[in-house]
């Protein structure tokens, strides 16, 4: 598929979820907009990978070009899933303080 | 149209729409759902583009743990459309129009570019996405990453552990 294609999916996708994280005030919501925007740049760098191998592979058949950006993506999975994890201890404890998960209730840090 | 294109933008439509319904679903387990349907569809397009050992990992670690947890904790919140808070209507509409002004500006600087032009990413050849070729990447280049990322969850643990728990 032409890469154009990708891209688009890619931007919509990311842009959904900055839109998600400006309409929403649940908190859980915007951290699972910010998922879906990491999930959107993944895609984008699977198919740029792709698309670097396809190039290199013409000259030399035995390329592994392309790998370091599949690595990539597995290293943002990996800081995505500790992010995860330090996060929602986050939420969890500010809904017990707050019992509420509204992020408007995040502007009271300041005291 | 071959199989590969009905595939892509099923797949695609899958993942739009899927995303937009994140964003509509006024119940939060609704949103959670949603959003392992858009996790699905991009790992349906890792196997489009043979890129199997991220699609598997895609599945496991976002689709199955990390949504897990988010279930979890709204399953300890007793989450629910009542306790749903609303911004007002013209904040969301506002998100709305700012978020699609930056599509549009982004899709015709895509549209522009000239250097992608003819580019095609190659679907379902090329093997650099197997799990031997980025197996061997892993543990010979990427060695002192991997072994970094294991020291960021362990703190991570820590770390969820020590907000977590009652003071």
């Amino acid at each position: 598929m032409p890469i154009q294609y990708y891209i688009i999916l890619s931007l919509a996708l990311f842009c959904i979820g900055i839109v998600g994280v400006l309409v929403r005030r649940n908190v859980i919501i915007v951290f699972m907009c910010i998922e879906l925007m990491l999930n959107a740049v993944n895609l984008l760098l699977v198919a740029f990978s792709k698309m670097h191998h396809g190039i290199a592979y013409l000259t030399d058949k035995t390329t592994t070009t392309g790998s370091d950006a599949q690595l990539f993506v597995f290293f943002i999975m990996v800081v995505a899933a500790a992010e995860v994890s330090v996060g929602l201890a986050i939420i969890v404890m500010m809904y017990r303080n707050t019992h509420s998960v509204d992020v408007n209730f995040l502007n009271r840090l300041k005291n | 149209m071959s199989a590969i294109q009905i595939i892509f933008w099923f797949l695609s439509a899958l993942a739009i729409v899927s995303a937009l319904m994140v964003l509509i679903s006024k119940n939060p387990v609704h949103s959670v759902l949603w959003l392992i349907m858009v996790f699905f569809a991009i790992s349906g397009h890792y196997i489009l583009l043979n890129a199997q050992f991220l699609a598997i990992v895609n599945l496991i670690v976002y689709a199955g743990a990390i949504m897990v947890l988010f279930l979890f904790v709204i399953m300890l919140m007793n989450l629910n459309n009542e306790s749903e808070p609303q911004k007002n209507v013209w904040m969301r509409l506002a998100g709305a129009v700012s978020g699609g002004c930056l599509l549009m500006i982004l899709v015709s600087l895509v549209r522009q570019a000239i250097e992608i032009n003819n580019k095609v990413a190659e679907m379902k050849v090329g093997d650099i996405g197997l799990i031997g070729n980025l197996g061997k990447a892993l543990f010979k280049d990427y060695l002192v990453p991997f072994e970094i990322s294991s020291v960021l969850f362990l703190s991570a643990m820590v770390g969820a552990i020590v907000i977590g728990k009652k003071n």
